[in-house]
């Protein structure tokens, strides 16, 4: 046995046990804490497996983002009326087999692996250079599920739209219900005038190394978010209502590039979402870029939760 | 036993735990919160898919590791969606759990909307 | 030469863990919320620091060694800030739950 088994052990024993907790955990608040430590620990997980990338995001999104996001409605459901549904142990011990009969069969398939892995990894190494990427992830993302990575997009703004349409009629078009974390405080304003010009040289940094290492533009784009919710919460920026002008052509900005770029790979180079040949790596950045700032504007918007507050004149 | 068996089995019981806790639990951001853990399970399994699969020098397959990133972003945007909808409910109905079939409740919300 | 670095960097990243496990059981062991983050700073400073001080003769390079050291650096800085307002909030609301 060798000291990376040991570790691995450890984490998994870690990992299962945080999740328990946080499933049953009596205070909702302790749960939400316990999902963001259990979010960080599955990110190591995913460096053991060799996904960088994979590991870069669910710490980003899994923890930090969906963390922020559930400990916002933890304090607004403080209050809320109480739970007074209780289902009764032999329903729950019901429950607890047939789960454990749907991990086991997971199990099962986990332990018994197919003959011939099948594996498309030779093929996006064979073409990867074409792309003038060195990280093939990126090239996954970018050049061979292209249409995948669009619809993502178009995904979190369906869901921004969802969260904004929630909105009672009084206020529509108003301003995002951040003000449940804001308590002034010199501290996190010193934070908050401090971190952001280092995020977002970070954020810059992670969208350009993408190409060739792990990193790129969702990971550039939740950083840039989570710059743009601290300066919100500290009290430096107000919280923008949604209807702003210059707000929306920002959500889109990525898409819509990215669309453009696939309607002239049509003609350019006979396929939806081809690149001429030559431009790949210059298009994709430009592509990148666009997405950072689209998917941190989408990201900080979400988090930030549904409208609460009527537009001020 | 291997590591990526190892992290496959935690994969299969985070989806146990996750499902369980979906399950039970009657709280909806307590159901939202075990439906991410149930989530991040397939995620794992799928993420052993991809080191099972590493060939060409790679640590793991890309194909694999490239939808599982597509795959978190849009588990974070359902979870927002969701966790707004809950928000809602509680504008609406001044209770954060579900199931509530007292008539009481359903003329409130049918007076709201 | 190379021995010798080795031999540094596996002292320093011991004596850093050491840290991390004494904050750790101070965290757990300490009766109340100020003594607890006094455990914890020592983590983040010193355990993390000397973490990071004993892979600096592992990496590729100037760029990789400032980025460890600009990692620990943003590290110290969350650690601060939020150690003040956690204790901010405890004094505010007065117990030391």
């Amino acid at each position: 046995m060798t000291i990376f088994a040991v570790f691995d052990i450890g984490l998994v024993v870690l990992i299962l046990g945080i999740a328990v907790s946080t499933i049953a955990a009596r205070d909702a608040f302790a749960a939400v804490i316990g999902f963001v430590v259990y979010g960080l620990l599955l990110s190591i997980a995913w460096v053991r497996l060799a996904a960088v990338d994979v590991a870069l995001t669910e710490a980003a999104i899994g923890g930090g983002m969906t963390g922020m996001l559930m400990l916002g409605a933890v304090a607004r459901l403080r209050f809320a009326g109480g739970n007074d549904i209780s289902i009764s142990l032999p329903v729950r011990f019901a429950t607890a087999v047939l789960c454990a009969l749907v991990a086991a069969g997971l199990a099962i398939a986990v332990l018994s692996p197919p003959d011939a892995i099948p594996t498309l990894a030779p093929m996006v190494m064979e073409n990867l250079a074409q792309s003038g990427l060195g990280n093939p992830v990126a090239g996954v993302l970018f050049v061979y599920r292209a249409l995948d990575t669009l619809l993502e997009k178009v995904v979190l703004i369906l869901a921004l739209l969802g969260v904004w349409s929630l909105a009672p009629d009084s206020v529509w078009g108003g301003i995002p219900g951040l003000r449940v974390y804001a308590r002034r405080s010199s501290t996190l304003t010193f934070l908050a005038q401090l971190l952001p010009p280092v995020g977002i040289v970070v954020a810059i940094y992670m969208c350009w190394v993408g190409a060739k290492e792990p990193g790129g533009a969702f990971q550039g784009g939740t950083v840039l978010a989570a710059m743009w919710l601290l300066v919100m919460i500290a009290g430096l920026k107000r919280v923008p209502s949604i209807g702003q002008p210059w707000l929306r052509p920002l959500l889109v900005v990525g898409p819509v590039i990215f669309l453009a770029i696939g309607l002239a790979g049509m003609v350019l180079a006979n396929a939806f979402l081809a690149y001429p040949p030559g431009y790949a790596k210059p298009l994709i950045v430009a592509v990148e870029v666009a997405l950072t700032l689209s998917i941190g504007v989408a990201l900080g918007l979400l988090a930030a939760g549904p409208l609460e507050q009527a537009q001020q004149q | 036993m291997n590591a990526a068996t190892l992290f496959g089995l935690s994969g299969a019981a985070l989806v146990g735990i996750g499902l369980y806790g979906f399950v039970t639990n009657p709280e909806p951001l307590r159901k939202i919160l075990a439906f991410n853990l149930l989530g991040s399970g397939v995620f794992l399994v799928f993420g052993v898919v991809s080191r099972r699969a590493a060939a060409s020098g790679l640590g793991g397959d890309p194909v694999p590791q490239a939808m599982v990133i597509t795959a978190i972003v849009v588990a974070f945007a359902a979870t927002a969606m969701a966790i707004a909808l809950v928000l809602r409910l509680l504008q609406e109905t001044g209770r954060s759990t579900l199931g509530a079939d007292s008539p009481g409740d359903t003329d409130r919300v049918s007076g709201n909307s | 030469m190379n021995l010798a670095l080795d031999i540094f960097t596996v002292s320093a990243v011991s004596a850093g863990a050491l840290f991390f496990l004494a904050g750790t059981v101070g965290l757990l062991r300490f009766p109340d919320s100020l003594t607890r983050l006094h455990a914890l700073t020592k983590v983040d400073n010193l355990g993390l620091g000397l973490v990071v001080l004993g892979l600096l003769p592992q990496t590729n390079g100037l760029f990789g060694a400032l980025k460890l050291v600009s990692i620990w650096l943003l590290v110290q800085l969350s650690g601060a800030i939020v150690t003040q307002l956690i204790a901010g909030t405890v004094r505010r609301r007065g117990s030391n739950g």
